[in-house]
């Protein structure tokens, strides 16, 4: 903006106010063309279906008055704090505050996570909220593993979801077995379709491979509309048994949990058991996927996501580190499947629409690819976020979707966008996200 | 003489629809020693290498490797991550390919992914945690240190090999293809770009590899210097084929290759010329 750093106060004031003017006007008429047609003319279908319309000009003045003023002011501002010679996301400062704030977030947030229940014991909604975020940071953990460490850019997530959900809700229906034997088979099952999709998209990379991924996902539930005579069709599974405490039904009855514990029965019992049970779940995800980072696997499917060739120049069978990744990601989907059955009790392809895995995508880019912390808290804003924007009613998603916009632009790279090494000789320094690779394919 | 030869390439031919990029070439690098492929640009070398490496299937021709034991690998048959991992034949790039956004530590702890991935169970005693899992990573780690300590990096062990200089990134892409404990290491032009201090500290580096270790080393270069006060044996190659052969000193005075050199890049010629006097 000045030319003379020495005095940007003088230098920036002496043009500044032709050119604030000049770029107001330009904003102005913008605006004008704009909105001219938006707001200037309304236009609807008449009683008879004949086109009527009216202008709004006294509207369209104060919107183009207000971006007039609005640019003024802008610019105003910018002077104010003057030049800005490369605009820094993130300034270092801010970085590594939020990187020491970030070791104690985390402790925090668990401890306050399972106190949730105790502290909001008669506040059903808030409870149920819970219970939807933590299979979202689930979810988010599982994808993690394949978008996050091996760089694989996958858009049918909510397939596995959907197996591990119609495996539980199949087998407990049909066979009778109960939700503990169910879920590591949904683990499996949904594994088994990791590997299956894992081998098609083995030589594909980035655009190619989102798009066959997206495509599996939509494979999956068009399969399980269309296979009704094991599925039900578009009607799908209902009477999904409750999960159990180790075979104690948490249920009203002499031989429920209520009963046995000699307490009055209350409903509130099972949300709470689902709340602790999604909440084990969520944290095994969690342990499991620290430790695989710290394992060879782990390294190398983050080496995968840095540089292919080079893994291949050192020995590491990219096709089984790949697959394993795709195995590991589906597994955890699939036990957040089978325990989004057994929550909902009914479940029908509705619920595995491809928003669901637009959704789990967005949690991770946005947590910071990568990061665990970074999914949790991205889980938290998103799903908790859009509840909290409930009183916009209709702007709801406005509002949503603008501060995802501001939050991409203050975090390119997501909440927590540094890489926290595996393994250290001396010093645990996080690594900058400008080094970190996003992965390729 | 053969018997000698870790790795003997015969007649190895690679077309590239109608362009012949190497043309029945052949050629033998002898065990522990240090075995150079030199030429103007676009001779072919790189594409050697590329086959020997599994990055390209060759048109005709093989390649076999022979181990200290006497057990031989045709090269050409194995896929590509196979090459490292059975023949023990490792690589570095002509354009650095580390892996940038992870430590200079952790890059050397993924070179040694196969070991570890015997060690961890396939992962599974890794994820219990078992001692004999734990000694394996600690002599891991061990291992890395002792090479971050060869070539000078063991202060910045920590930092992410994207943020170290170029020179640096060079010597720990060595020591990463090091760490794969190859047969025989191949180094696609690793005095490029470096300045003269640094080349030295390379020959020096690549010299102790090849008596301390006993690896066999075979290298594009083009840094002459380097060439002529390391290499063992000399390949001189021009449009995919061999023109000449044979010790530093042969090759230097050898009309043909001067004449390569000139017609390619006359700054070149006039280098290996003045080398030798």
């Amino acid at each position: 903006m000045s030319a003379n750093p020495a005095a940007p106060k003088q230098a920036s004031r002496g043009p500044g106010a032709a050119f604030i003017f000049k770029k107001a006007l330009i904003s102005a008429l913008v605006a004008l063309v704009l909105f001219s047609l938006m707001l200037g003319v309304r236009t609807e279908a008449g009683s008879d279906g004949q086109l009527t319309y009216w202008t709004r000009f006294g509207d369209l003045a104060a919107m183009v008055a207000t971006v007039f003023g609005g640019s003024i002011v802008m610019e105003l501002l910018r002077q104010w704090w003057g030049p800005v010679g490369t605009i820094r996301a993130v300034p270092p400062k801010v970085t590594s505050a939020l990187a020491l704030a970030g070791r104690g977030v985390a402790p925090l947030l668990l401890i306050f996570t399972f106190l949730v229940p105790v502290i909001f014991y008669n506040e059903r909604y808030i409870l149920d909220l819970g219970i939807l975020v933590l299979t979202y940071v689930m979810l988010g953990w599982g994808l993690n593993v394949v978008v996050g460490l091996a760089g694989l850019l996958d858009l049918g997530y909510v397939a596995f979801y959907a197996v591990g959900a119609y495996s539980y809700a199949l087998l407990a229906t049909n066979f009778g077995l109960s939700f503990w034997v169910c879920l590591p088979l949904a683990g499996i099952l949904a594994a088994f379709w990791g590997v299956l999709l894992g081998f098609p998209v083995l030589r594909l990379r980035g655009d190619y491979l989102a798009i066959v991924t997206l495509a599996f996902g939509e494979i999956i539930r068009l399969v399980i509309i269309n296979w009704q005579s094991l599925t039900g069709g578009p009607n799908g599974v209902s009477g999904i048994p409750r999960p159990t405490l180790f075979g104690i039904p948490l249920s009203p009855g002499d031989d429920g949990l209520a009963a046995m514990l000699g307490i009055e029965f209350s409903p509130t019992h099972r949300i709470v058991f689902l709340f602790y049970l999604i909440l084990a779940l969520a944290l095994l995800t969690n342990w499991v996927t620290i430790r695989l980072r710290r394992l060879p696997i782990g390294r190398a499917w983050e080496a995968l996501r840095e540089d292919e060739v080079a893994c291949r120049a050192l020995g590491i069978n990219t096709t089984t580190t790949k697959l394993t990744a795709f195995a590991t990601g589906a597994m955890f989907g699939g036990f957040a499947g089978a325990f989004f059955a057994t929550r909902q009790g009914f479940i029908s392809p509705e619920s595995f629409t491809f928003q669901e895995s637009a959704l789990v995508l967005a949690i991770v880019v946005l947590g910071g690819m990568g990061s665990q912390l970074g999914v949790a808290l991205a889980a938290l804003s998103m799903i908790g976020g859009f509840e909290l924007f409930r009183g916009f009613d209709q702007y709801r998603m406005l509002v949503f979707g603008m501060a995802m916009v501001l939050l991409m632009i203050w975090r390119p790279r997501g909440l927590i966008g540094h890489r926290a090494p595996t393994v250290f000789l001396e010093r645990n320094q996080a690594i900058s996200s400008d080094l970190v690779k996003e992965g390729h394919g | 003489m053969s018997g000698e030869h870790i790795l003997s390439v015969d007649h190895l031919t690679m077309r590239f629809g109608g362009i012949v990029a190497v043309n029945d070439l052949s050629f033998g690098a002898e065990r522990r020693q240090i075995t150079a492929l030199i030429g103007p640009n676009g001779a072919g070398k790189t594409t050697v290498f590329n086959c020997i490496t599994g990055f390209y299937k060759p048109t005709a021709g093989g390649m076999r490797l022979t181990h200290d034991d006497g057990h031989s690998i045709q090269l050409e048959r194995l896929n590509d991550f196979r090459i490292s991992k059975q023949a023990r034949v490792a690589r570095t790039f002509q354009n650095i390919r580390l892996f940038p956004g992870m430590t200079a530590l952790e890059n050397l702890m993924v070179a040694q992914h196969n070991a570890l991935m015997r060690a961890s169970g396939l992962t599974l005693l890794g994820l219990l945690g078992v001692p004999s899992w734990r000694v394996a990573e600690k002599q891991a780690i061990d291992l890395a240190r002792t090479w971050l300590v060869r070539i000078g990096l063991l202060d910045r062990a920590d930092d992410a090999a994207g943020n170290l200089p170029y020179g640096d990134q060079r010597r720990l892409e060595i020591a990463r293809a090091m760490c794969t404990e190859p047969a025989l290491l191949c180094l696609d032009e690793p005095a490029a770009g470096l300045n003269a201090r640094e080349s030295a500290a390379l020959s020096e580096l690549l010299l102790a590899i090849r008596t301390e270790q006993g690896t066999s080393i075979l290298l594009i270069e083009h840094d002459m210097s380097v060439v002529m006060e390391i290499s063992d044996h000399v390949v001189v190659m021009d449009y995919g084929v061999k023109i000449a052969e044979g010790t530093p000193q042969q090759v230097r005075d050898d009309p043909k290759v001067i004449a390569a050199y000139l017609g390619a890049d006359e700054e070149e010629a006039i280098a290996v010329m003045e080398s030798g006097t």
